[in-house]
């Protein structure tokens, strides 16, 4: 059934028939009609951001938290622009979002007018797709198609560009067909591929699963059949910084997270490994290290949405591209099928070596009394949370790597973090879209000052909105991570990596109209962080931590898995030249 | 146990049809590309080299299904196995991307370009460059007392061949379409 409308009233209408409850978004001249139709309904909510970068990291943390698409309005020109850091971000950790942006009329585009800019073009490499819509008639069909495209094979972010005469216009409107699109990825898995992956399954003497972002992305069924086969075969399991919670911290399988900051027993297993079955991740360089002395003696197995991922820079010798769910759906129905077998005896052997890795206790840090260690104020935030229902988000830095160490995660979409682009000042953003679709939940954003500030403006949408998001942050008046590498590769030259002028993160809560909690003594540190539970409200949580901590464990850039640091004694001259162009 | 399942000829991109990618040689490999022809998409694809650091010896582009609007583009490029799967394979996943072949895998293929080029001369030189058209079956399209200009279509290699000839002859100027090209048999 079609309908006469117009162009902002089907872009209200899609958005309702695809289900979304709340859009991000900022107006500007371009998109005000749209706002209008906002305007005059009440099913779809409208979060006002301050910054359009907020708008795609809180649409990007809803994503993230729900396995819904996040959607972004805004407005042309810089509205757009604002939005690549956003886009592309979500484009590397592959989290669905629409974005919709306003365009000047179509009669003066090209005529460099008041806001225009190529938005199109700016986004062509940091969408998954996008779409530039010149009539009314073909918006319909394009916003459907690009929540089909958002969500589909690997999810990621695509964009609309709606020019002003479009949204003004009359046209015809219908509902979302779904059998309309030409772009259908492919789902199942291969059967012969998955039955020789079985058969190297059963016979493996030291295998280990290697999870990422893609067994979330795949949905809770999926996570769930993780830890059926993990729990039935009791093969140790690890993950990427972007997996966690896909199989339970507290599991009696859990490695811990691998890579360059990944637990030790993670990475020596990985290094050992003569079965690696990696699932829905994708050899990215924090994970490898040096890539040919990654994991030399095993075989490898790759399940990808993507086929673009096989053999992009780890050649494997199992390749499966399909859905994780399905695949994983099918491994459990073909191992089970041939009888559940597994190498017992090896695995035991297996399993010693590993509680022996886990005994070096690589985590260890030095404790003291009178400063706060930032990995004891996670520690303690740990402690005191873990029993809520508890979301986390991140910024970028040494917090995000002791945040994915020392708290635990026992569900997906609980862990919101920027991994591929590694963007600062997302986690705070993210924190306010988390808490969007979780009005009830603790959402707190494990932060440094640096990043924070990079996105501190969204102080405005927090009170606005009323959301009692937690801003935790160690606040070491660095740019933590980059003063550890300084310290390790730039002869202890300190360029630039310190945070003069900070604000007094306090009164700055209070100017907002929101909390702040200082906190500097470790014995006065718990009574601060249930203080900021309690509080009805969004906390700024000042954490002032030890300035000069190092993040351990640590493989050094052109290192392999085997030659970690485990901490300060280990890092005298460790880099060389090889590994120092790398980043 | 590196077993591949490696089948040449496969019709379509696919993981499970992976040549091995561990050798260093560089190879020459056209690949057709049917798209939907919708604004942009030529950007995408060459975006997707330039932006990964590919190379592009010969491109061309035009509908070819003016109904369905698609297009085909052929693309000659060069690189190492693992180059060249990941080049498909990024193709391949492009949203307005509906097939990807590697003609160079799936079996022989027929490769066309069409040149044409402009020859000034007098005399000797002018009769020489028209008995050497002859030769390459290249066609007269224009001619003035001291020029003319050739059509010529062929395999690269050949149009090279004619070029190199003409230039001592008065060549001064020529445009080449790139390569198009097509599966022998069916």
């Amino acid at each position: 059934m079609t309908r006469e409308m117009t162009g902002a009233k089907m872009v209200v209408q899609a958005l309702k028939d695809q289900g979304v409850d709340v859009v991000f978004g900022y107006p500007g001249g371009a998109v005000l009609p749209i706002y209008d139709e906002i305007f005059l309904q009440n099913d779809i909510r409208h979060v006002l951001v301050r910054h359009e970068q907020g708008a795609v990291h809180a649409a990007e943390g809803y994503a993230r938290s729900t396995g819904k698409p996040g959607v972004v309005l805004v407005t042309s020109g810089p509205g757009a622009t604002n939005a690549v850091t956003g886009l592309t971000d979500a484009l590397l950790d592959s989290i669905p979002i629409v974005v919709l942006t306003g365009q000047v009329p179509t009669f003066m585009i090209g005529s460099d007018a008041f806001q225009e800019a190529d938005t199109v073009g700016i986004t062509r490499p940091c969408t998954k797709h996008n779409w530039l819509v010149k009539d009314t008639d073909s918006l319909a069909p394009t916003l459907h198609e690009a929540f089909h495209v958002a969500t589909s094979g690997r999810p990621g972010p695509v964009l609309i560009d709606i020019p002003k005469d479009v949204q003004f216009a009359t046209g015809e409107y219908a509902g979302p067909k779904p059998a309309a699109s030409h772009y259908q990825p492919q789902l199942k898995g291969d059967m012969e591929a998955i039955t020789e992956l079985v058969a190297a399954l059963e016979t493996a003497e030291r295998p280990v699963f290697y999870t990422g972002g893609g067994v979330i992305n795949s949905g809770p069924a999926a996570s769930q059949l993780l830890r059926e086969l993990v729990d039935a075969t009791g093969i140790p399991v690890t993950s990427t910084l972007m997996g966690l919670g896909a199989y339970p911290a507290s599991g009696p399988n859990w490695l811990g997270m691998l890579g360059m900051h990944g637990l030790y027993e993670a990475n020596m297993a990985m290094h050992d490994c003569d079965l690696m079955i990696n699932i829905g991740a994708r050899f990215d360089d924090r994970i490898t290290g040096k890539i040919d002395a990654f994991s030399p003696n095993s075989t490898k197995a790759h399940i990808d949405i993507d086929p673009s991922s096989i053999n992009k820079v780890i050649r494997v010798d199992i390749p499966i591209v399909g859905d994780v769910g399905h695949v994983l759906e099918d491994i459990l129905k073909v191992w089970k099928s041939r009888g559940r077998k597994v190498n017992r005896e090896a695995l035991e052997k297996w399993q010693k070596q590993i509680s022996e890795w886990r005994a070096v206790k690589c985590l260890t840090y030095k404790p003291s009394e009178t400063t706060i260690k930032p990995q004891f104020a996670l520690q303690r935030l740990e402690e005191l949370t873990k029993g809520h229902d508890r979301y986390v988000t991140t910024e970028v830095g040494q917090h995000q790597m002791w945040a994915a160490q020392f708290l635990g995660f026992e569900d997906p979409n609980r862990w919101m973090t920027s991994g591929g682009l590694g963007t600062m000042g997302y986690g705070f953003p993210a924190s306010i879209g988390v808490q969007m679709a979780h009005p009830d939940a603790l959402v707190i954003n494990v932060a440094g000052e640096a990043s924070w500030l990079m996105n501190m403006q969204e102080m405005g949408t927090a009170v606005q909105f009323r959301l009692p998001v937690k801003q935790f942050i160690l606040n070491n008046e660095r740019l933590g991570m980059v003063r550890q590498w300084q310290e390790l590769l730039h002869g202890e030259r300190y360029s630039h990596s310190w945070s003069e002028a900070l604000p007094d993160f306090v009164k700055l809560a209070e100017a907002f109209g929101a909390k702040g909690i200082c906190v500097s003594d470790p014995k006065d540190l718990d009574d601060a962080i249930m203080e900021m539970i309690e509080y009805d409200g969004p906390v700024i949580f000042d954490c002032l931590v030890e300035k000069h901590e190092n993040c351990f464990p640590m493989i050094p850039s052109g290192k392999a898995h085997n030659e970690m640091l485990l901490g300060e004694a280990d890092t005298q001259g460790v880099i060389q030249a090889g590994g120092a162009v790398l980043v | 146990m590196s077993a591949l399942h490696i089948k040449k000829g496969s019709t379509r991109h696919s993981a499970y049809n992976l040549r091995p990618t561990f050798s260093d040689t560089q190879e020459r490999h056209t690949i057709a590309v049917l798209v939907e022809n919708e604004p942009g998409v030529l950007a995408r694809v060459i975006g997707l080299f330039s932006g990964r650091g590919y190379n592009i010896e010969s491109l061309t582009v035009a509908e070819v299904d003016h109904t369905g609007h698609l297009s085909r583009i052929t693309i000659v490029t060069t690189g190492t196995p693992q180059v060249i799967e990941q080049i498909k394979a990024q193709l391949g996943r492009i949203v307005s991307v509906r097939d990807v072949h590697d003609l160079t895998v799936e079996g022989d293929a027929v490769e066309r370009e069409l040149a044409i080029l402009k020859v000034a001369g007098e005399g000797d030189k002018r009769v020489e460059a028209l008995r050497l058209a002859d030769i390459f079956r290249a066609n007269v399209v224009d001619s003035t007392l001291n020029s003319f200009v050739f059509e010529i279509t062929g395999a690269p290699d050949k149009i090279d061949a004619f070029a190199d000839l003409m230039r001592p002859l008065g060549l001064t100027e020529i445009a080449r379409t790139g390569v198009a090209a097509l599966l022998r048999g069916n």
